[in-house]
């Protein structure tokens, strides 16, 4: 069934524009008043299996269960570690979720295990904004951070860095033979074997995030990235 | 002082405008590196630059608010944005106008969608030339925009005074202080709804709804200018689309 949209696909959209009226579907970004749907932030308005939604161009990190983030130690408390995430919530850290047993604190500081400053990646387990997110570390590949460089980019920009069915991520790790890791809060770990490689990886980052929504973006990021291969 | 002769017999005045005519807005997004959404504006000799910090944790703890984000605005004048220095000290007018500021601004912004946070509005009056409080609540709503708070629509502002007994748009100082009746106003364009309105001074019933009608108009001219700095700045983005 066609339903006439009030915007051209892609197209750039403010708070308050009138996207549709109609039986359509509120996606992201998207408020509904009777039948007439509405943009609710600046972004790019798309049509997408009967839903509405806005791409959005700026905006916070809102945390989902498991997402995996890469969190800043900004506070120790006896028994867990508040992290920054980059969201409005900082995220709970508890120490049975980060060392598998419980932490006796009469015999262990738990700054010995981690102090403040440091970066963990980390999984979302529970979140619905009444509490702030809790996270936990006990599966493989998450933990504190040991080596490598951490960036953080605009989380908007997250889809675009990893890319469809992770395309864009491949191509930086096949072209650079760097360890990446894209943390759903617009945090980025790149590890590779000395720190200008590193630094190639994250301009080449930096590109991708300001020239997110263009086209041809794959193929100048290859490109880049074959001129700077160490 | 004297008073000057403020509107011609031809319906010109002080300054060269037509009685329903705006100033020169000129608006810029995303000023401040440091902030999270920001914006600036030149309304005639009026320059406001206004950031936009949050949503982000609440502190004091106890302030926040379990079910929405406490939003918070703060309207500062510079001590020499006006002609006689003004004290640094925060003035009963200062304290007044942030209340008015921010109260504008919430039926905008879905707050319930992030509750115990705060979301902060600095607005700091570089250059005061009447009308301070419209054209920081028009730059603040672009701040915000900027900032990604999600919003149900804009809010364009904009103040109608009296003066020499016609109705005239969007009133600088001078016409502020020897005028009869003061009526700024706040609007959600697209929804047609009045987020702020008051007035200063004495207006007839017929005047104060002629009033309203014209501040409208004047609404949605500054609404096709906040439209034109959010597609100037975001533009980059969406029209190299193919």
């Amino acid at each position: 069934m066609y339903i006439p949209t009030n915007f051209e696909p892609r197209q750039l959209v403010v708070p308050g524009t009138l996207l549709t009226e109609g039986k359509y579907n509120a996606g992201v970004n998207v408020y509904r008043e009777d039948n007439k749907f509405f943009s609710s932030v600046v972004g790019l308005a798309e049509l997408r299996n009967e839903a509405v939604t806005v791409i959005p161009l700026r905006g916070c990190y809102i945390p989902f269960v498991d997402d995996v983030v890469i969190g800043k130690v900004v506070e120790v408390i006896s028994t867990a570690w508040m992290l920054d995430i980059r969201s409005p919530w900082q995220g709970v850290l508890f120490a049975k979720e980060f060392l598998s047993k419980p932490l006796n604190t009469m015999k262990e500081d738990a700054r010995s295990y981690l102090d403040v400053g440091e970066m963990v990646k980390a999984k979302v387990i529970a979140f619905d904004r009444t509490r702030n997110p809790s996270l936990t570390t006990r599966e493989p590949e998450l933990g504190k951070i040991q080596r490598g460089t951490v960036m953080e980019v605009d989380p908007t920009r997250v889809p675009r860095i990893i890319g469809k069915k992770g395309s864009m991520i491949n191509l930086l790790k096949k072209e650079s033979g760097c360890q990446i890791f894209v943390g759903q809060n617009g945090r980025v770990w790149i590890a590779g074997k000395s720190r200008d490689e590193e630094a190639v990886v994250a301009e080449a980052i930096r590109k991708i995030e300001a020239e997110a929504h263009t086209t041809g973006l794959t193929d100048r990021i290859q490109e880049y990235l074959v001129k700077h291969r160490m | 002082m004297e008073k000057k002769k403020l509107i011609t017999d031809d319906g010109i005045r002080y300054d060269g405008r037509k009685l329903d005519e705006l100033r020169p807005i000129k608006f810029q997004i995303g000023t401040l590196k440091n902030a999270d959404g920001s914006a600036y504006v030149e309304w005639g000799r009026t320059k406001i630059i206004v950031g936009v910090f949050g949503p982000r944790e609440s502190h004091p703890k106890h302030l926040a608010l379990a079910d929405r984000c406490r939003i918070q605005a703060l309207y500062r004048m510079t001590p020499f944005s006006v002609e006689e220095w003004k004290s640094p000290a925060p003035s009963r007018r200062e304290t007044e106008l942030s209340k008015v500021i921010r109260e504008s601004l919430e039926p905008a912004i879905f707050a319930e969608f992030f509750p115990r946070t705060t979301v902060d509005i600095f607005a700091e009056v570089l250059q005061a030339d009447g009308s301070t409080r419209c054209a920081a609540i028009s730059a603040a709503s672009l701040a915000l925009t900027d900032a990604g708070v999600p919003m149900r629509d804009l809010v364009s502002s904009v103040a109608v005074a009296k003066v020499e007994g016609k109705l005239v748009l969007d009133v600088m100082d001078l016409e502020d202080k020897q005028g009869d009746s003061d009526m700024p106003m706040a609007l959600m364009p697209s929804k047609n709804v009045i987020t702020l309105i008051q007035m200063d001074g004495l207006l007839t019933h017929e005047e104060f709804i002629q009033s309203v009608e014209l501040a409208k108009r004047g609404c949605m001219e500054v609404y096709a200018k906040q439209r034109e700095a959010l597609e100037e700045h975001f533009k980059t983005v969406s029209k190299e689309e193919a």
